[in-house]
Parts: C-alpha cells; structure tokens; sequence
C-alpha cells in the first residue's frame, strides 16, 4: 500500500525521528575543521560615550586570533544595520534612521550594545580575552521608560532624532471619529500597557561563517527564519559581498516566533571576519546574550476611547499609541506598530469610524520588533479590553455586545475603516462555540461556588481578527516595504518518481516537512515517502521570502500548488503522446493521467520517467526533465478569526490567578494537518497566557540595567503553570488562495492576552479593582490591585 | 593556566578516558568533546533543562555538572537511551501526538519524562496529569504549550502500566 495523504490527514510529522534521536542538526552542532570562535563584549551601560579602548592585552591572550573594534569594522567600509520598512508620518516624510553599526563607534545605547569582538581558538580564550579589553566609558543619562522618553528635556538616544521620536503616524478619519464622539450616548476610556516581552527561542541564535580563498565564497549557517532575505540584506546593503559569493544556511532551527527574522550584528560580522582572518567563525549567544539583544516584542502604551450609541453599537473608536523601538531600528521594526497595528483596530467589528495616532519612540534599550503576532496582539488587546470594560459599564453581556457589533457574514468582502478589505469570516458560529464549549451559560453558578470557597472566579472573552499571510507586494510596497512578499516553490522530480519540494518558507518547529509534503501527496499522488521537503538553502531553494506573519502555509503552500499544476500541465502533454490521445482528453485523477472516458492511463511516475528517457517522447512540444518552479503573490492578505474564552479562579489572600478552563475556537480557513495546527495553537496560547500573568522584561528607570535579563528573572510559563486546551474550529475558506487556507501561527498568542485579562478582570470587578491591574498579572500585582485603598 | 584532570567514565555503555580541563562543563564534554550533540545547551544557568542527561542513574544539569568531577561515573543521553530501546514507546507517543515541535527541548524532555516513567513503574502507579506537569516543570519548552507533551507522557504510563499488570 502506498502511503499517499490527503490534505486534512492527521499525519504524524516526517521530521520528528531526528528531533526525538539527538540527531537534529542545529547551528551549534556543526563541527567545521579549523574553525575559530567569536566572542563579544558588550557594554554594561545603557547610555556611555566610549573615550578609548584598549585591545592590547586581549590581542596577547592565549589563542586569539583577532580583535576587532567598531573603528576596525568603519575603516573595512562594513555598513550599517538597516530598518527594511519605510514608514512616512502624517505628513509624508520618512521615519527618522539613524545609524545602526554592527559595533559600537563611540557611543553605546543599551546594555548588550556590542563594543568589540574577538575571535580565538575556542570560545573559552575568546571570552578570557575579552575580559581582558579595558574600556574606557564616559557614562550618560539614559532613558528607558517609554512613558517619559517623548517629553522634553529627555535624554537624548541619538543626536540626529530631535526627542527621540521615530515617527509620528496616523490612519483613519479624524474628523469622522469626532463627529461620531460629539453623538456618542456613552463613552468608555481606557489605559492599557503592552507590556515588553522577550521571546526566547529555546535555540539562542548561532553563527558559523566560513569563507573559501580559492573561490572566494562565504558560506554562513545561521539560525534564520528567511536566509534568502538575510542574504540579501547581507549582500545589498551591509557586508557587499556578491549575492552569488554568499550562501546562507539555516538548518534546522530551534524556534524563532519572530525574533529570528531579523539581521544581527553578530552574524553579519563572523562573515565579514571570517574574510579578515580567512578562517572559519562560529558563535552562539549565551542565554545573557539572547537576552540583551535578540529583538524584543510589543512594548506599547495606549490611551483609547469608544463611543457608542444608545444600543451599544460602535460608532467610534480613537487611540492614542506610544511605541517603543529601543536604541535602534531592528530590520522591520518600524512596520509593527503601524501597517501591523493600526490597521487591525477594527476587530471583528462594524466601527465606522477609527482614529489611530502612533509616536514612535527611541529608548535606550534592546531593540524590538515583531514577536508571535506583531502588533495584532497589541491591537487585539487594547479592542477586546475596551470592548470588555464597554458591556460592563453599559451593563450588556460581553458576549452579547460583540456580537451587536460583529461584522456580519454577508458583508464580506468587508473594508474597514483602517485600511484592509477582510476576505471571508463568519463570526457568530464562533463565539456560540466557544460559549458552548466553556459552558458560558453556566458560569454564574461556578462563580457563586467560588465565592463560597473565598475565592475571585472570573471569565474573559477575546475576539480576534488578523491580516496574516503577507503579502500582496504591490500592497506592501505602496506602504514601505523594501521587499516583495511571494514565495517560491520547485517540484524537482527524479528519474525514478521521487519529488524533492524545494520551498522559500523555513521551518523551525511548523512541521512543514510534513504539511508542505502532504500538500504535494494529496495533489499529484504520490507516496509521502516519496516526497522530500527541502529548506533553508540560498543554494538549493531558487529564492525564499522566508517565514513569518503565519505565511508559510497561505503563500508558501500556494506556490506549491501552482507548481504542482505545471507538472500536471506538463505531464498530461507526455501522457498523451504515450497514449496516442489528444491533450483536451487526459483527465489527472489520484496520480494517474487517464484518458477520459476509456481505461488507457499513465501513472504520473511512468512521464516522469519519459521526461527524463525521452526516447518516446513529444520532444518538439515539451522539453525533457520534470521540474517546475512557481512563485505566488497572493492578491489579498488572509484572515483568520477566532474567539477565545478563558476562566480564571483568584486566591485573594495571595493574588495567584489560575486559569481553570481555556476554550480557543478558531477559522484557519481549510486546513491541511489538524495534529500540526493543534500545536500551533496551543503553543500560542501559553505564549499568550505567559504575556498577561508572567513575562514581562523590566528595566531599571535609574541606571537602564536590564533587571530581566535570566532564566531567573524573566518568568516562561512552566508545564505546571498551564492548563490543558479546549480547542474548536469553525471554517470559512479562504477566497483567494488554491489551498483556502489562512494561517495559525500566531491567533494563540494574538488572542489569549486579553482573554485572560478580560477574565482577571471579571473576577477582581468582584471587588471593584477590575481598572487597577495591568499585564503581567502576577500574583503581587493582583495582591496589590485588591488591597489597594 | 586552567588545570585539567584525567577522568574514566562511562557514556552511552561505551569507556571513555580523556583529559578535561577543570572548568569544562558536562554538556560541552558531551557537545564538543564526544560529538553527543543530542543534549543541547539552552542556558548555562541550570533553569531551562535543555541540557538534562542521566549521571549514575538520575536526571542532572548537564551545564552544572563539571566532567572533571565524573571519573566512574556511568552518564546516559538521549543517543544511549535511544540505542538501548528503553525509550522507543515515549518516542513513538512524542510522533504520535506531536508533542515536539522545534525539536531543541526534545531530547531532554524525553530524558526527564523517562525519569518520571520508571518512577512510576517502581510505584506501580499511573502519574496524574497534573504529577506529570510538575515533574516536566524543570524543561523550558516554548513551542508546544506542553499540552501534547503531557498527553504523550500519560499514554506511555497508561500503557506501560496496563502491561505491568498483564
């Protein structure tokens, strides 16, 4: 029996023999011969003008090979970091880029800021060096809190950024929106922090570079979510390096949620210097390191207003953002609080009327940029927790007013007010499942019991929307993207029937090498041991625009179906020809060409075959070889939906929430592995869940020292601090792309904040301290909002 | 300058003689040394468990533990625990259900939850789940939301105690 899969299957993952026998291959575990290690030093102070530094000694300890400083990387012309989005304000003009270099010149601005880098024999001399590099700092005032760094008299992050303000953006209809408030027959206000997380990929981020004299070739193996991009940012910009002189490897990768998007300073420079020393360079972050400097996510803080009218419908919404981008522009940086954030603040809902205003901010702290979700976290927190605290004061069910407000299904396509045309959703069946599956109905009683036994019982209701599946790249480039946002694919088939898939998008946990492979299985029927997935490789794949923004299924997968359908076109002109048949007449069913109406047929392994032994063959029609390459750009962005219910019980005597019951129902649009997509989920959800009760990377207002910066500090949800899930689906295919499919990856952690909140919420209203709590809600903050007087 | 120490060990069955410098961990000792790249270094700090393996029969740290302090020791990874069978169920329950995803906590998942099967084997009890969440607490894993991870867990101790019994 052939093990051909449909699409839908629950099919157990390809990938997982390596990942559960020690036999992954990640950065860290390449052995190259010769090969040196880097090790950086950073600086220990947020804000410090580098008078002098002094290698000498470290350039004399035992087994270094090199010392290199930001002097050393300006004087080798190594360009700067650079922000790939180009956001305009509200008056057209260009956010504001200062410079990025990979190492310090003269001046640090956060703690983790590299200063020198030194590569030795092993990583053990290469640390004993740097410890040994005297340097000589002049320290400044710093200013990490995001709520002061846009006032006057602030310090100031770099001297070109006048008040350290990126960019001062809007969208919506201001006007529209104040006229809409003057009619407003209740108004409810609200404050919310996005509290600043950092991801934390359990791989730290890795680099070994190699370069070839003889062909003067670099080769880079990096823990990259896009090594295609990551190449051409390193080629086009930063390094110089011909595109065609760098090939970049990201082997398997151990989890990314976006923070391994971006281009680093540490990558980009073990190439550079692997052609100074011409040896190999490997590096791996310390979890110190990945601590200071892998990108950082969210951190907003938001006044908001809705106004509604005297039936509880939205007739209004503004908002207010500051948005912090840390000491420098990170690669996308700049897109996450706008064209990520802003255009989402419609939610699931008929609002006519949105205002945002987003100012961006320079700090002098740790770069941030997207984490799992990018700014639709953001903009579905700040919504459901407007929308929550707006039933409570109408005296509405939460339920019951988001559904007054739902788009309804014969609206679609629906344009919002910010921007995006949503393409398909049915929002009702959703939150009457997940009200099902929660027992919502039954709640009152539980929360009785509860308060029997002492203890606070709440519930938390989170409607999401998001634009995923990025993107149309005329869309994206009208708004300031420097790339386009297609992805590629190549059906590469063998002489002997076997397809090797090579595809752009990059898998670090997604399980592709089994979703992409059962695409291919299902589409053209053959075996899934037959199909080899492949990824990662600038010199195997033709062209990638990598993973993110839960795209890899929605663009990635569609560019393998368009490929699938050329060796399907191909194949019935070989099959004809073997059949003596006309073209018109071949039908392709299960694997097989057929002639219709007739039992004459040619497996697809048999003009496989003929392709490649084209003795009999329709050489002056078709040409020899079955292998075909597609690129898709999608039309639209996809987007999914979803409600989330959460119930929470609160000890008030010690402020511990525990989250008793978490129902997700979500419409992905089709999906392809319903094993794969649970995963996704559910990871998202303890993500989401570790936003509003644990995580929360906090800096010292005095000094700029990163307070979060271990294991010890920085607080990950724990299997012992998690439920198990309730999961449920509802789906509305996807009208745009051939799968129907809209994405996963991130509608957990997207959601899950506020519907946890909304329930801490619910349950402290008991007590009347439901506007005194902020994520994360740790057991001292919720101790405190109850006892506060 | 640093002091280095002749050690005699066992790893994965196998005698392993080598000189180590004092300050080597045993994760590196594994990593670099051995070529063991199955144990992974998640945090140097002992929090994350990335890098647990088994020293004379208990689940340790492997980046808390110093090779130079092993000399006699017996240590199993996630490649001798692979090659002996003793785990091939938990494997197989990990495929079934999905409970890996990146793969980077994996290995020391599976040594932990072995750790808390043949506990349970020697109590001739099947671990709740809310047991096997806590003895899972000490491994970080940021994909799966340990969801699938404890299913895989409470199917092997279902069925390892079912064939106890028979």
């Amino acid at each position: 029996m052939s093990n051909v899969s449909k699409i839908g299957d629950r099919v157990h993952r390809k990938e997982d023999r390596r990942f559960l026998t020690g036999t992954g291959r990640y950065v860290d575990d390449l052995q190259l011969s010769r090969c040196t290690h880097a090790h950086f030093l950073r600086s220990p102070h947020a804000h410090a003008r580098i008078k002098g530094i002094d290698t000498s000694k470290a350039a004399a300890s035992a087994g270094v090979v090199a010392v290199f400083t930001g002097k050393d990387t300006a004087d080798a012309k190594v360009g700067g970091l650079i922000c790939g989005w180009v956001v305009k304000d509200k008056h057209g003009v260009p956010h504001k880029a200062p410079g990025h270099p990979a190492i310090a010149l003269d001046t640090v601005r956060h703690v983790g800021d590299t200063v020198a880098m030194v590569i030795a024999d092993t990583a053990a001399n290469a640390r004993d060096a740097a410890d040994k590099i005297e340097v000589d700092y002049e320290v400044l005032p710093a200013i990490v809190d995001l709520t002061k760094a846009l006032s006057a008299g602030a310090p100031q992050v770099h001297s070109d950024v006048p008040g350290n303000l990126c960019y001062d953006w809007e969208l919506g209809d201001k006007a529209a929106v104040d006229a809409a408030f003057a009619k407003a027959a209740h108004v409810t206000k609200i404050d919310v922090v996005n509290n600043r997380l950092i991801p934390n990929a359990m791989e730290p981020r890795a680099a070994a570079a190699e370069y070839d004299r003889g062909t003067g070739n670099y080769t880079l193996h990096t823990t990259s979510q896009n090594p295609h991009v990551t190449r051409l940012v390193l080629s086009a910009f930063v390094l110089g390096i011909p595109e065609h002189k760098l090939r970049v490897i990201a082997p398997d990768v151990g989890g990314g949620f976006g923070s391994k998007i971006f281009i680093y300073a540490e990558e980009t420079l073990c190439v550079w210097a692997a052609g100074k020393v011409g040896r190999s360079i490997k590096w791996t972050a310390d979890r110190s390191e990945s601590f200071m400097t892998d990108a950082h996510g969210r951190d907003h803080v938001t006044h908001a207003e809705i106004a509604m009218d005297k039936d509880g419908k939205f007739t209004g919404f503004r908002i207010d953002t500051i948005a912090n981008m840390g000491a420098y522009l990170s690669t996308f940086a700049t897109a996450v609080p706008t064209y990520l954030y802003g255009t989402l603040l419609a939610g699931q809902y008929t609002t006519p009327a949105i205002h945002v205003n987003v100012r961006a901010a320079f700090t002098h702290t740790t770069p941030v940029d997207a984490y799992r979700g990018a700014g639709r976290p953001e903009a579905t927190y700040l919504v459901e927790s407007i929308v929550s605290k707006a039933a409570r004061e109408i005296g509405v069910d939460p339920a019951e007013l988001r559904k007054r407000n739902f788009i309804a299904p014969t609206a679609f396509p629906y344009q919002t007010p910010v921007a995006l045309t949503y393409d398909s959703g049915n929002y009702v069946p959703i939150i009457d499942e997940a009200m099902k599956l929660s027992d919502y109905a039954g709640f009152g009683a539980r929360q009785s019991a509860a308060k029997a036994k002492g203890k606070l019982r709440g519930i938390g209701i989170s409607s999401y929307i998001e634009a995923c599946g990025l993107a149309p790249s005329a869309v994206v480039g009208s708004l300031g993207a420097g790339v386009g946002q297609w992805e590629s694919a190549q059906l590469r088939f063998n002489p002997t029937g076997n397809v090797q898939v090579l595809t752009g998008s990059h898998s670090h946990g997604q399980g592709h090498e089994t979703t992409f492979a059962q695409i291919v299985s299902d589409k053209l029927g053959v075996p899934m041991d037959q199909i080899e997935v492949v990824h990662g490789d600038t010199s195997q794949v033709p062209f990638g625009m990598g993973t993110y923004g839960s795209r890899s299924l929605a663009v990635g997968g569609s560019a393998i179906m368009k490929a699938a359908d050329k060796i399907i076109a191909k194949g019935k002109k070989i099959a004809a020809h073997l059949m003596e048949a006309a073209e018109a007449d071949i039908v392709f069913e299960n694997g097989t060409f057929k002639v219709s109406g007739t039992d004459k047929n040619v497996p697809l392994a048999q003009a496989v075959f003929a392709a490649y032994v084209p003795h009999n063959y329709p050489i002056d029609k078709v040409e020899p070889g079955m292998d075909e390459n597609a690129f898709y750009d999608p039309s639209n962005f996809t987007y999914p939906s979803g409600t989330q219910i959460c119930e929470v019980e609160i000890d008030p005597d010690t402020g511990v929430v525990e989250i008793v019951h978490f129902v997700a129902v979500d419409d992905f649009g089709n999906i392809v592995n319903p094993m794969v997509v649970e995963g996704q989920v559910h990871g998202g959800i303890a993500q989401g869940v570790g936003q509003a009760l644990m995580e929360a990377a906090a800096y010292d207002n005095a000094t700029g020292q990163l307070l979060s910066g271990s294991y010890m500090d920085y607080t990950m949800p724990r299997a012992d601090d998690l439920p198990s899930f309730t999961l449920g689906y509802k789906t509305t295919p996807c009208p745009h792309n051939p799968l129907g499919v809209k994405g996963c990856g991130e509608a957990g952690a997207i959601a899950a904040p506020a519907a946890v909140m909304n329930a801490v919420r619910d349950a402290l209203a008991q007590v009347g301290a439901q506007d005194r709590i902020e994520m994360p809600a740790t057991p001292q903050r919720v101790w405190a909002a109850i006892n506060a007087r | 300058m640093s002091t280095s120490v002749d050690v005699t060990l066992s790893v994965n069955g196998e005698r392993v003689a080598r000189r180590v410098e004092a300050r080597r961990h045993l994760v590196d000792f594994l990593r670099l040394d051995l070529g063991l790249t199955g144990t992974h270094t998640g945090c140097e700090h002992g929090v994350c468990g990335a890098c647990t393996v088994r020293v004379d029969g208990v689940i340790v740290r492997g980046c808390l533990v110093l090779a130079a302090s092993l000399d006699g020791a017996t240590v199993e990874t996630i490649e001798g625990l692979t090659e002996s069978g003793e785990i091939a169920d938990l494997q197989t329950a990990f495929v079934e259900r999905n409970a890996a995803q990146c793969g980077f906590c994996t290995p020391a998942m599976l040594l932990t939850a072995a750790d808390l099967l043949s506990a349970a084997a020697r109590d001739g009890a099947v671990p709740s789940r809310e047991a096997i969440r806590e003895h899972i607490a000490g491994n970080y894993c940021r994909c799966t939301g340990y969801h699938a991870i404890v299913d895989a867990i409470e199917t092997v101790a279902t069925a390892r105690a079912g064939k106890g019994r028979s």
